[in-house]
């Protein structure tokens, strides 16, 4: 989702990081880089701004210089602030029991709302509510119409009536709705300009006479410097409650989601991630803050690392790879110990560091399971002392593990390669992830079936 | 730590050779071979409608045209006028005669150029030869902050051919493309009347056929500025419809077509390369056609409008930019902060809902109602 920006951010980190204590100039610098990539990622500039100057107060005064590993702080800093902005979480649309809910979606042109209006109808229909959807865009060409296609693929039945004014409608298709015994009422607006006086008093209108329960203001996640001002003047005029984000399925980094919470203080509720009537999803501001910075959902994988590995097992661990002691017995108990932490495709999601490494590169858990079978079929003494695998030990390994003398091989060589890496890696600055640039990837690969 | 150091060691173990280049697979659930799960039409079977009458004058709806009002499309002063009225703002103050220039005064300018979503890094490189010009003494106040700016502006579009291509034989055939929502049929529209209003008989093809009611939407415009339209059902293969749409253009010795698509997110590379086909099978029709193909950018876009246009540009090789809904209080900045980087013209700017709410782009004008 917002990929690019962690992808930009990673870069000052990854600069950061090398650097030790920060200076009062290197904060500068970290910050400067950091006001480049948000502003690249359309949070609107008076934002950015402000968000600078916390994190330089936060940052120059002796948290910072205390602290131990000023990388890891400032990061922290830059977190809580984004998290900040974009939070707290929006709670998830309540329906009121008995009387009928009304939502009300309104936004610009093109934002989306005739998709997300069907999008959460479906919702409400699958937490087994009756939902209606009305048709209240009355201005565009055959938005009736898609409304009434999008309602006969949910079997969600659509009011709309041949024109007539919005508000009236509404008003009358609300009272259809308790008619007919449907309990949540979708209103689809038509879009229209924040500064189109006429159009934004026939909302007001519509406001009026549905008294909506929950208005959310739909946002195109594309939208630049600009979703201030359409956010704050809908904002001004409706009080919305919330927003939803739609298209985050593309590669915008989504600045505007900064932007809208920072200007109108409502949460965003949903965000939209595809053309399909289920692509709607919850919006989490600490999850989007963790992958603007690069940092994957780290939290949830220090308390997930913290139930499967002991502490001093960690130690124990990290003072082998220090002697170039491991073996591959150590590694296997890791490997089974991560695999209970869930799919790896998830966890390595969540390294830091990893989100644009991981880009374009599948790990298949069945290339995983290989890895492990050759391990499982080593003896215990092979997999303390490879060394000792010789050519029949091999041809042992492989069949048990139905692989070839090749795959055993490749692994062999895989894993003294690693011990080194690893030993280097132990003597360079704990902050620092990843493998060392200049691994020879491509001779490090097993043979692909 | 120890995590990470497994995570390098799977890594490079099982990653196989070469995917880390490769692009990432897209979703199984947005193939093309499900959008066009209705009927497969082959190229023939399109119902055709033709329009009761010859395009141009008396609508029987006209009230949605303003005809009357409707001079030539060189008279659109008026929609400059809206341009400009919308662009002018919070710059203005700022270049009061005799106020100096101080750092102050430089801040407030890279504000509003940002905030005019023009990027924050040509922006930078604007500024800074913005200083070197004042260390120099080559610029003095205020006022000459202005011109400087204009002028740096103005030479990127220096010797730009911001005219369509228009066919010597036609028909001429227009394609336009963008991402959902971006105002494609409305823009279609008003490219027709456009042409319409020219005395040139339009057709549209329907070719957005994913989207419920797009081509019912594409028909009622139509309707309103007196086009032809070649549809098939929702649901059927675009190219087809295209293929067709010349076909019939030919026969009926059209002047004009214009090709809808259905709106696509730029980094769906299976209704990314759909284009490209729908492209060649223009192309095989007709030779050269399309001869234009448009990106229709909607004004409010931020940064993305450069990876919008940079991937539609690989696709389909785009020839021109319609910057739709300029009418807000977006400035649509980012069309001129894209030049230093990928160098497509923009064409077409629309300024409303109503089919003659279009005006050539004037890149000079555009730059001058940024600042005055």
């Amino acid at each position: 989702m917002f990929e690019s920006i962690t992808k930009s951010l990673e870069t000052v980190f990854d600069r950061l990081r090398g650097k030790g204590r920060l200076t009062r100039e290197n904060i500068q610098e970290g910050l400067r880089e950091v006001r480049t990539a948000l502003l690249e990622a359309d949070v609107n500039y008076k934002v950015v701004k402000d968000l600078i100057q916390r994190v330089t107060e936060k940052a120059v005064g002796e948290e910072v210089l205390q602290s131990v590993t000023p990388g890891q702080q400032v990061i922290k800093i830059i977190y809580d602030e984004l998290v900040g902005l974009m939070g707290p979480v929006g709670q998830p649309l309540t329906f009121q029991e008995g009387n009928p809910t009304v939502i009300m979606l309104v936004g610009l042109h093109g934002c989306g709302k005739t998709t997300t209006a069907a999008k959460l109808a479906k919702l409400a229909l699958s937490k087994g509510r009756k939902p209606l959807l009305v048709a209240a865009d009355v201005q565009r060409p055959a938005a009736v119409e898609q409304l009434k296609i999008l309602g006969k693929q949910l079997g969600i039945p659509v009011y709309s009536e041949n024109g007539g004014q919005p508000p009236l409608l509404c008003e009358k298709a609300v009272e259809h709705a308790i008619k007919n015994g449907q309990n949540t009422i979708v209103l689809d607006t038509a879009g229209r300009l924040h500064i189109d006086e006429e159009l934004m008093s026939e909302l007001r209108e519509i406001k009026e006479r549905t008294k909506p329960h929950v208005i959310l203001f739909v946002c195109d996640a594309m939208t630049g410097q600009d979703a201030v001002n359409s956010a704050k003047e809908f904002n001004s005029q409706l009080e919305f409650d919330g927003a939803i984000l739609t298209k985050l399925d593309g590669d915008t980094r989504g600045g505007a989601a900064l932007s809208v919470k920072a200007v109108t203080g409502k949460p965003i509720r949903y965000v939209g991630v595809g053309e399909k009537l289920e692509m709607l999803e919850e919006f989490y501001p600490d999850r989007m803050a963790s992958r603007i910075l690069g940092m994957g959902d780290v939290v949830t994988l220090v308390e997930k690392a913290q139930a499967a590995v002991k502490e001093e097992e960690a130690k124990a661990f990290a003072r082998k790879i220090k002697e170039e002691s491991l073996t591959l017995e150590d590694f296997l108990d890791q490997l089974q110990k991560v695999k209970k932490m869930g799919p790896l495709q998830e966890l390595m999601g969540m390294i830091p560091g990893m989100g644009t490494k991981m880009e374009g590169m599948e790990v298949e858990e069945a290339q995983m399971k290989k890895i492990e079978a050759i391990m499982q079929s080593m003896n215990k003494a092979e997999r303390k002392n490879p060394e000792i695998i010789d050519g029949s030990r091999r041809q042992r390994i492989a069949t048990g593990s139905a692989t070839t003398p090749h795959d055993v091989n490749q692994l062999l060589k895989q894993f003294r390669f690693m011990k080194k890496m690893l030993k280097q890696m132990s003597t360079t600055s704990p902050f620092r992830m990843g493998l060392p640039k200049g691994v020879p990837v491509g001779m490090l690969k097993g043979k692909r079936k | 730590m120890v995590f990470d150091l497994i995570k390098g060691f799977i890594e490079q173990a099982v990653a196989p050779a070469g995917v880390k280049e490769e692009k990432k697979e897209e979703k199984p659930a947005e193939t093309p071979a499900e959008k066009t799960a209705g009927p497969p039409p082959p190229s023939s079977g399109g119902e055709e409608e033709r329009p009761t009458e010859i395009p141009v004058k008396k609508q029987e709806d006209s009230s949605w045209l303003s005809l009357d009002a409707w001079v030539s499309l060189d008279d659109l002063k008026k929609g400059l006028e809206k341009t400009r009225a919308r662009l002018e703002g919070h710059l203005q103050g700022l270049f009061a005669l005799g106020q100096t220039i101080d750092e102050h005064l430089l801040e407030e300018i890279e504000a509003a150029l940002i905030e005019a979503d023009m990027g924050v890094k040509p922006v930078g490189r604007l500024m800074e030869e913005l200083r070197r010009a004042c260390q120099s003494g080559e610029v003095t106040d205020a006022a000459g902050v202005k011109g400087h700016l204009k002028a740096r502006l103005k030479e990127r579009f220096k010797g730009r051919k911001l005219e369509l291509n228009m066919s010597p034989t036609p028909p001429t055939v227009i394609m336009v493309a963008g991402v959902n929502g971006s105002g494609k049929t409305t823009s279609i529209a008003k490219l027709g009347y456009m042409f319409a209003r020219e005395g040139k008989q339009v057709l549209l093809a329907a070719g957005d056929t994913f989207r419920a009611a797009a081509v019912e939407q594409l028909e009622i415009w139509a309707g309103r500025i007196g086009a032809q339209i070649i549809k098939h059902q929702t649901g059927a293969d675009p190219s087809a419809v295209a293929y067709d749409a010349l076909e019939a253009a030919v026969a009926r010795g059209v002047d004009v077509v214009i090709v809808d698509t259905a709106g696509r997110l730029h980094t769906k590379q299976n209704l990314m390369s759909e284009l490209g086909k729908m492209k060649k099978v223009l192309s095989k029709r007709i030779e050269h056609a399309p001869h234009e193909v448009l990106l229709v950018l909607d004004a409010t876009t931020g940064q993305n409008a450069i990876s919008q246009a940079r991937l539609f540009k690989e696709a389909v090789d785009i020839t021109g930019i319609f910057l739709a809904k300029l009418d807000g209080t977006a400035k649509g900045g980012v069309v001129l902060g894209m030049q230093d980087e990928i160098k497509i013209p923009v064409k077409f700017v629309g300024l409303g809902e109503k089919a003659e709410d279009i005006q050539r782009f004037d890149p000079e004008g555009f730059i001058d109602a940024l600042f005055d």
